[in-house]
């Protein structure tokens, strides 16, 4: 038996720069960034830091998504059922029960958003109490199951910013093999206290917007979002008439076993990640028309991507771009969201640009693309990489 | 398709089932609320600076998963996969308290290096220096469900031969004294003691003699009870087995309400089985289920059902094929067929 094609069928996203998917394609048309200086959360790092945050107050989500006020629901989980919602809207789905359907997220910290504002509240306050359940990480998954209707299969992935693109790989890899038909991937991330002491401690937070791929970067921006894909089984996907948005055609997970928090010299993981990935596509490098780049702008993930890249593609290296300037890192989101801008790329044949880049790095010289360009692209190679070494990659295909 | 086959099974428990070969013969009695695993002694396993920087789930991890491919005398697998309901919840708990108790200043990096669910698959990689797939989840009491049905795919389709999964989740300081609040609160709330621990097993396509083999795996978010009998009875048809054939049954009952989901089965579906249950002994924690499974094949391995966990009547019957059954609070239900090759 031949394993079916895996199709995308819809896309939902919240994020720095849009609350849908066109808005998203909107900002990146109009290179318009969307970090600033932060505006949600209290932190004494405000004056050191830019960030992406979503332009929507807790509130507005709560009542765009009519829930009851008094609704546990974390930041996290509100992007998140924005973002799946948005996404089954558009796959004109309308009872996920007809076919085997499952729904894997993904997310680094969880309810952590509601746990580090009530953490100290929760022995005596009734209404921090609620927020006690919400903290783990599979809290968001469950909610967003329990409203689109799922009752199948269901997990949550958590390798830090490799997260939802795993997600996305074992979506693919459970539709390929049969054990289910329709598949919701992603994932959620919001900004917290945490992580942004976490990252300010590890010193890669940029006080400026970030500049992925400079020789002068100076760390990265955190930002939040969500962002899922439907995937069908392509027979499914033409029985329902649903249009073809574009192909999930390859996928590679490795790890860089070289350091909990860095990146090796050579980018070992994120090489293997890319390798494997081509392989599962049978595609050569030369078949990638563009790559969307992990891209932090951290001194240490842009040179050993670059390393990598070159790796792989030699002195013949694609029109490459992070996007990572217009939506800050989002963490566990950000590999779906840029697979949505990666889709994005292949229905609009433009490569979005690298934004504030000015010199390239000594050491491996790659220019990334800077404007917009319009170009033929049949096949995109997007990277995530985390912490812990978690190095994956997807190829989305046209056709 | 190919097939599934258990190497290695290693457990650390709340009971001396990581030093001791004496099979839950001599049983500790927890009366405390929650309860900390029996650690091994982690010098035989970890350089002491690497282990100085390692939380107590980290390092039941990289004990259990160590003696793991010990046992299945494997160096190197090919992918990594591990399950953790809380993750690395005492060192996220250190992190949040330092940013809160100083106001976001004087803050160091290594508890929120060390916080993140993916700390464990990175820290057995980075030791192995494993380069292949490497994934964690993190989804509550399906996380090691969920690394199973991972690896169990990756063989299937020959993306991997051998496969090191766990399932990990320590006890921390702060959270659980909170979770265990609320279900105080609660008239018919879980029963058994908190507990912790890490269970790892290897996984491979390799037949061996005498081996177990894992039939089948699947998980639910959410049955109502009376669709339960239905879902079971799919579950065994699609691997061609009728209620008959099911020798033993092993539950997770942890004494809350929800409990009646298992009485369908030992009340009706499988009164002739052997039907034991294990949390009065571990405890309940998100990943306890993976300790369900490590019982599972050493029952299967030994022929043997420890005193303490069964509870109905001792079988003679020789144990060919067991079936794990758990669930948390009405939800996420998990389905595990185990076989005597």
């Amino acid at each position: 038996m031949t394993s079916p094609r895996v199709a995308i069928t819809g896309m939902g996203i919240i994020s720095a720069i849009g609350n849908t998917v066109e808005e998203n394609k909107v900002s990146l048309f109009a290179c318009k960034s969307g970090v600033k200086t932060i505006k949600n959360i209290s932190t004494i790092h405000a004056g050191q830091i830019k960030v992406g945050e979503v332009k929507c107050t807790n509130e507005t989500l709560i009542s765009q998504l009519q829930l009851s006020s008094d609704n546990n629901f974390t930041r996290t989980a509100l992007l998140g059922l924005i973002a799946a919602k948005e996404a089954v809207k558009n796959a004109r789905i309308l009872d996920n029960s007809l076919y085997k359907t499952g729904l894997i997220s993904s997310t680094t910290v969880g309810g952590m958003d509601k746990t580090e504002q009530h953490l100290k509240q929760f022995k005596t306050s009734p209404e921090s109490q609620k927020y006690i359940s919400s903290h783990h990480a599979s809290d968001s998954t469950k909610k967003m199951a329990d409203y689109l209707g799922i009752t199948d299969f269901t997990t949550t992935i958590s390798t830090a910013c490799s997260s939802s693109t795993n997600a996305i790989m074992l979506g693919a890899r459970l539709i390929k093999s049969g054990k289910l038909d329709r598949v919701i991937v992603g994932g959620t991330d919001v900004l917290s206290k945490f992580t942004i002491n976490g990252f300010k401690t590890l010193m890669i937070l940029s006080d400026e917007i970030c500049k992925p791929f400079d020789e002068h970067r100076k760390g990265l921006n955190l930002g939040e979002g969500a962002a899922y894909l439907v995937l069908e089984a392509e027979h499914i996907a033409k029985k329902e008439k649903h249009s073809i948005l574009a192909f999930v055609s390859g996928y590679g997970n490795a790890n860089d076993a070289f350091h909990q928090t860095a990146s090796s010299e050579n980018g070992q993981g994120a090489y293997l990640a890319m390798q494997k990935a081509l392989d599962v596509a049978q595609l050569i490098p030369e078949q990638i028309d563009y790559i969307n780049a992990h891209g932090t702008a951290t001194a240490n993930n842009d040179l050993s991507e670059s390393i990598a890249i070159k790796r792989i593609f030699g002195e013949k290296v694609p029109n490459f771009s992070s996007t990572k300037a217009f939506t800050g890192h989002t963490l566990a989101a950000s590999g779906a969201i840029e697979a949505v801008y990666s889709v994005l790329a292949l229905q609009e044949q433009t490569v979005f640009p690298n934004l504030n880049f000015k010199s390239k790095i000594k050491e491996t010289e790659l220019i990334p693309t800077t404007e917009i360009k319009k170009t033929k692209i049949k096949h995109v190679l997007s990277n995530s990489f985390g912490f812990g070494g978690n190095c994956s990659t997807i190829i989305f295909s046209k056709e | 398709m190919r097939n599934c086959y258990i190497h290695s099974a290693v457990s650390i428990s709340l009971q001396h089932t990581f030093d001791s070969e004496d099979f839950l013969a001599d049983i500790i009695i927890h009366n405390s609320k929650k309860a900390k695993a029996i650690y091994p002694n982690y010098k035989d396993f970890i350089s002491t600076i690497a282990a100085r920087r390692m939380e107590s789930g980290v390092k039941m991890g990289v004990i259990a998963a160590t003696k793991a491919l010990n046992l299945a005398e494997l160096n190197q697998p090919d992918a990594i996969i591990t399950g953790t309901g809380m993750g690395c919840i005492a060192d996220t708990e250190k992190f949040l308290n330092s940013i809160i108790d100083n106001n976001e200043a004087y803050l160091t990096p290594t508890s929120f290096i060390q916080s993140t669910h993916n700390t464990l698959s990175a820290n057995i990689a980075l030791i192995l220096n494993c380069h292949g797939y490497n994934n964690t989840y993190a989804h509550a009491s399906l996380s090691f469900e969920s690394a199973l049905i991972d690896a169990k795919l990756l063989l299937e389709q020959e993306e991997a031969n051998h496969i090191l999964v766990g399932g990990t989740d320590e006890l921390g300081n702060e959270f659980v004294d909170y979770v265990q609040m609320i279900e105080a609160s609660n008239d018919h709330g879980i029963n058994v003691p908190f507990g912790e621990g890490a269970s790892f097993t290897v996984l491979s396509s390799e037949k061996k003699p005498n081996t177990i083999q894992l039939l089948d795996i699947t998980t639910e978010n959410k049955i109502s009870n009376d669709k339960l009998k239905h879902k079971i009875k799919s579950f065994l048809d699609d691997n061609k087995l009728n209620f008959h054939d099911i020798d033993a049954i092993i539950l997770g009952n942890n004494g809350d309400t929800f409990d009646y989901y298992y009485e369908q089965l030992t009340s009706s579906l499988f009164v002739h089985a052997s039907q034991i249950h294990y949390k009065h002994l571990i405890g309940e924690f998100y990943t306890a289920s993976a300790f369900g499974f490590w019982l599972g094949i050493k029952i299967l391995q030994k022929q043997h059902i420890p005193k303490a966990v069964l509870k109905n009547v001792k079988s003679t019957k020789p144990i060919k094929i067991i079936l794990i059954y758990n669930q948390f609070k009405g939800e996420n239900h998990s389905f595990i067929l185990l076989k005597k090759c």
